[in-house]
């Protein structure tokens, strides 16, 4: 089976209060740089993933989302598998 | 009314709530590790605070995907009692057995103070001793108690009479929405919080404002 490499983007819904994301704004602007808002913080993986093709592996990961690596109730998920 | 505590890695308070529940129930409690799949005859199961897994991914993220949290939703659907204190809550949450999700507080600091809760639910096993509107003086230790609910549940919770601890205006020490320090789920037998009462329940805690809470489990 092959190895295919997958990256997941975890994201915070829109509407969903990101404390962090304003606490890095704030430091952006305090180190000068201008005119930047709406900053959001996220989660970022890489997986290794032996599946028959890359439907298969996109299927698997997708589970792999909805139970361990995003919070459905507050996050979205992006799926990218190469 | 017998009880059990479950132990994750991480877990650091279960001392404190094994005392409590062995001062409330009169029974000692058993201990479950987190690797078990078969649980003892009891009627209610207390998870309770810490920092299971190093908080890593999220918190109680980890703990809720464990071998024993499997037995303990089955459980939990047959109608067994669960409490969750602080990383419990998490833990909960995070397993869907409760509504909602706990985010980093919003000031982004541990917050490690006490605080003043309102009974706003006494008809679950853990609140009835005490009357709808008491208010107790309960200790918070936790980096992320921020309740968040999309606007629909939050509704639904409010209108089912599902908030059971509401922090006292002015003292939200997370900024947790509606001011929810701990919820019900529908059935009436798993409840969640971020407060620690079994740190406020014997003199030497300063208070003994929480006692009732476990003083009421014997009866319950």
């Amino acid at each position: 089976m092959p190895t295919m490499k997958a990256r997941v983007k975890v994201t915070l819904k829109n509407g969903v209060l990101d404390p962090q994301g304003k606490a890095i704004e704030h430091a952006l602007d305090s180190l000068g740089f201008d005119g930047v808002s709406g900053v959001r913080q996220g989660r970022y993986f890489e997986l290794d993933v032996d599946a028959g093709d890359k439907a298969a592996a996109e299927t698997s990961v997708t589970a792999m989302c909805d139970k361990l690596l995003a919070n459905t109730v507050i996050e979205n998920y992006e799926i990218e598998v190469s | 009314m017998k009880s059990a505590v479950v132990l994750f890695p991480g877990i650091n308070r279960q001392r404190d709530m094994m005392m409590a529940l062995e001062a409330g129930t009169g029974i000692v409690p058993l201990s479950i590790w987190h690797t078990e799949t078969e649980l003892p005859d009891v009627d209610l199961i207390v998870i309770p605070g810490g920092f299971s897994y190093g908080d890593y991914l999220r918190c109680g993220a980890i703990a809720g995907r464990s071998p024993v949290m499997a037995e303990i939703i089955r459980a939990a659907k047959r109608g067994v009692k669960v409490l969750g204190v602080c990383n419990g809550f998490q833990i909960l949450v995070e397993t869907e057995l409760l509504p909602g999700a706990l985010m980093r507080n919003a000031h982004l600091k541990f917050v490690c103070r006490e605080v003043r809760l309102r009974i706003e639910n006494n008809t679950t096993f853990f609140t009835s001793s005490l009357n709808k509107g008491d208010v107790v003086s309960c200790p918070v230790a936790h980096g992320d108690g921020n309740y968040f609910a999309s606007d629909d549940k939050l509704k639904q919770l409010e209108d089912e009479g599902r908030v059971v601890f509401r922090y006292v205006e002015g003292t939200n020490p997370n900024g947790a929405v509606n001011d929810i320090a701990g919820v019900v789920n529908r059935q009436g037998n798993v409840i969640g919080l971020m407060p620690h009462p079994e740190n406020m329940i014997e003199a030497m805690h300063g208070r003994t404002d929480c006692w009732p809470l476990f003083e009421g489990l014997a009866a319950a």
